[in-house]
C-alpha cells in the first residue's frame, strides 16, 4: 500500500483498501473558515444534533473576511464565533491569535503525522507536507463530520514524484517545484488522484517549502499531496506536535498510477501566467510584464522562510514607486518572528505595507484587490480570471525571490537583476 | 430517479469555481444573492437569460479551484436543472451530489451538443439524448453508495437516516 492507502485504512478500520474503493473514514479534525464554517453550522442544524461529535476535533479559523472586511463578513465571523462558544470547542481562536489556517495549524502542532484531516477549504491538502492524509470537502460534508466524526470517501489512486537533484538556482523553493509540476501535468493532471513526492531532493527542501507544495496539489487537481517523514518532519514537529508519531511509509510494491520525475539542478523560478496555475515559464523566458501590485503572503508562502526571502532581497532597496508592495504574515507567530529579526523595517523601510495575517487579496477579498486591467505578481495560488479582483484583472504567480524583487523594478524579475 | 429536459447552455474547459461564483460575493451565503452573480463572468447576466429547467453542459475538470459549495449551491439556485459535463473536479463532484444538484459525466455528450439545443438526460437509463436527432450518449453510471445519497436527495438527508442523536 501507498501511505495514504495506509492511513485510510487505518481510519476504516480495514487491514487493507486499495484506489478506487469506497470507505468511511474516521476524521482526526474537521476544519471551516469563516466563509465556509456559516454554511455547514446551518446544514449542522439542519441533522438536528445538539453536539458536535467531539469539541476537541472541530477547529473553527475566521481568516478569510477577517479581521471583518464589511458588515456581511462581520456577521459569518460572528456566527462561527457564537458557534464555537455554544459548543465550546477546543480550537477556536479569535483575531489577534487566528493566522491563516494552513499557516496556523501545522505551526501550533494541531495536525501532524498519520492524521486524517478534512477542511471546507481546497488549500487543506497542505497537511500532506507532515505525513498525515488531508484533503478539501465542502460545508455539507464537514457538517456531517461534525455530527458523526466520519466522511465518505474513495480512495484515491497515486502518482508518485520523483524528486532528483539538487537546486543550482539559489532563489528556487518548493514554489517552483510544484509550478513545474502543474506546468507539465495541467490543471487536471491530478484530478482525483493523490502526488506523493519521494525522492533525495526532498533532503534539499526545507518544511516550509515542502508545506508550499503540498498547498498547490489541489491545482492539479489532487485530491491530497503527501510527503514521508524524515529528520526534516521531526526537527519541525519537535516542541510543537505532542501527540506519538505515527509515521507511515509506502511499501515497495505500493501500486502507482505513474511516475513523474522533477530534477531540481535544472529547475528554474517558475511564474504562471494568466489564468491558470499550469501556465508556467521559467523566469528567463517571461519577457516584460510591467506589473502594478506585488501581494507576499496566503497559506501557499506566508511562513517565517518566505519571509526571510523577500526580506533578504528587499534589503536597503526601495519598491517601484507607482507599485504597491503588500506582505502578510501567515500567523501572529511569524509576524512577530518578523519584527524580532528586522524583517518589518527592511519591509516598511522599502516602502511596502504590511498587514495582519488574512486571506484578503488572494481570493479578491480586501487588502489589495485589483482594479480594470491591473496586473500584480503573487505569491498566492490562483490566477484564476477575477481571482484577485476586476474580471480584467491579471495574476502572475511566483516564488517570494520573484516576488520581492518584481517589487523593486516594477516588472517581473529575476533577483540577480537587483543585486 | 429522474429525466431532465431543457434548454443546452454551454461553458468550456476548467470553469473554476471563482467564475462560478467569484469570492467578492462569499461574504453572502443566500441563495437569492449567489444566483443573481453566478457565471456572471462567462455569461454576463446569466440568471435572468436561463429559463428554470435549462440544463449547463460543461467541458473538462468543471468546478475545479475552490472548495466553496456555494459554487453548487449557486447554480442550483439559478433554476438550472443538472449539469452535463466532460468531467467534473473532485471537491465540486461531491459537493453537487451533497446538496443535490444533479450532476452528469458525459464526454461523447459534451462532443456533440451546440449552445440552444434541446437535450434530455435520463438518470435512470444513464444516458443524454439530443432531441432534434435522437442520438443517444452514455452518462457514467455512479457508484451504488453515491447512488443511495442521490436518491436521499442529499448528504443530510442520507446522514439524518443514520445518526444517533447524541443529545
Amino acid at each position: 500500500m501507498t501511505i495514504t492507502e495506509k492511513i485510510l485504512a487505518a481510519h476504516c478500520g480495514l487491514e487493507e483498501v486499495k484506489a478506487g474503493d469506497l470507505i468511511n473514514a474516521r476524521v482526526d479534525l474537521v476544519l471551516s473558515n469563516d466563509i465556509t464554517g456559516p454554511v455547514a453550522i446551518k446544514e449542522f442544524r439542519k441533522l438536528g444534533v445538539k453536539k458536535v461529535f467531539d469539541r476537541t476535533k472541530i477547529a473553527m479559523l475566521p481568516d478569510h473576511f477577517a479581521p471583518n472586511k464589511d458588515i456581511k463578513s462581520a456577521q459569518q465571523c460572528k456566527e462561527l464565533r457564537e458557534f464555537a462558544k455554544e459548543q465550546d470547542l477546543t480550537h477556536y481562536y479569535e483575531v489577534g491569535k487566528v493566522g491563516i489556517e494552513h499557516c496556523f495549524l501545522p505551526e501550533q502542532g494541531i495536525v501532524g503525522p498519520g492524521e486524517l484531516i478534512i477542511g471546507a477549504d481546497s488549500h487543506t491538502c497542505t497537511y500532506g507536507a507532515l505525513g498525515a492524509f488531508s484533503t478539501g470537502v465542502g460545508s455539507t460534508d464537514v457538517a456531517a463530520a461534525m455530527a458523526t466524526g466520519e466522511i465518505w470517501l474513495r480512495v484515491p489512486s497515486t502518482i508518485k514524484v520523483n524528486i532528483v537533484g539538487q537546486p543550482s538556482n539559489p532563489w528556487v523553493s518548493g514554489k517552483d517545484v510544484i509550478l513545474a509540476l502543474i506546468g507539465k501535468i495541467g490543471v487536471d493532471g491530478a484530478r482525483y488522484q493523490s502526488l506523493e513526492f519521494v525522492g533525495e531532493g526532498l533532503k534539499h527542501l526545507s518544511m516550509d517549502s515542502r508545506l508550499t507544495i503540498c498547498n498547490m496539489a489541489i491545482e492539479a487537481g489532487a485530491k491530497n499531496g503527501i510527503i514521508a517523514v524524515d529528520e526534516i518532519t521531526k526537527e519541525y514537529l519537535k516542541g510543537r506536535y505532542h501527540k506519538p508519531l505515527i509515521i507511515y511509509e509506502s511499501d515497495e510494491d505500493a501500486v502507482y498510477d505513474r511516475e513523474i520525475e522533477i530534477d531540481l539542478s535544472t529547475l528554474k523560478p517558475q511564474v504562471a501566467f494568466p489564468h491558470a496555475p499550469s501556465n508556467t515559464r521559467d523566469i528567463d523566458n517571461v519577457g516584460e510584464v510591467v506589473i502594478d501590485q506585488v501581494v507576499i503572503g496566503s497559506c501557499t508562502n506566508g511562513r517565517i522562510e518566505d519571509m526571510r526571502i523577500a526580506a533578504q532581497i528587499l534589503k536597503g532597496k526601495r519598491v517601484d514607486p507607482y507599485l504597491r508592495l503588500i506582505v502578510i504574515p501567515g500567523t501572529q507567530d511569524v509576524y512577530k518572528q518578523c519584527i524580532e529579526e528586522g524583517i518589518l523595517d527592511i519591509i516598511i523601510d522599502a516602502g511596502g505595507v504590511v498587514s495582519p495575517p488574512t486571506c484578503g487579496p488572494c481570493l479578491g477579498g480586501y487588502m489589495g484587490v485589483l482594479a480594470k486591467g491591473e496586473r500584480a505578481l503573487s505569491t498566492t495560488n490562483r490566477n484564476f480570471v477575477g481571482r484577485m479582483g476586476h474580471p480584467e484583472s491579471e495574476v502572475y504567480l511566483a516564488n517570494p525571490a520573484i516576488a520581492a524583487a518584481s517589487a523593486i523594478t516594477g516588472k517581473i524579475s529575476s533577483p540577480e537583476e537587483v543585486e | 430517479m429522474a429525466k431532465y429536459v431543457g434548454k443546452v447552455w454551454i461553458v468550456g474547459d476548467d470553469v473554476d469555481t471563482d467564475l462560478i461564483i467569484a469570492a467578492r460575493y462569499l461574504n453572502d451565503s443566500s441563495e437569492d444573492f449567489l444566483k443573481e452573480h453566478c457565471l456572471e463572468d462567462v455569461i454576463p447576466d446569466f440568471h435572468n437569460k436561463i429559463a428554470k429547467g435549462d440544463i449547463l453542459v460543461a467541458g473538462k475538470n468543471f468546478g475545479c479551484g475552490s472548495s466553496r459549495e456555494h459554487a453548487p449551491v449557486a447554480i442550483k439556485a439559478t433554476g438550472i436543472s443538472c449539469v452535463v459535463a466532460e468531467s467534473f473536479a473532485r471537491i465540486f463532484y461531491r459537493n453537487a451530489i451533497n446538496i443535490g444538484l444533479p450532476i452528469f459525466t458525459a464526454p461523447e455528450a459534451v462532443k456533440a451538443i451546440s449552445q440552444g439545443e434541446e437535450i434530455v438526460v435520463d438518470s435512470e437509463e444513464g444516458y443524454v439524448e439530443q432531441v432534434k436527432t435522437g442520438q443517444k450518449y452514455e452518462a457514467e453510471k455512479f457508484p451504488s453508495f453515491i447512488q443511495e445519497i442521490i436518491e436521499a436527495g442529499n448528504l443530510l438527508n442520507y446522514v439524518q437516516r443514520r445518526v444517533q442523536k447524541n443529545d
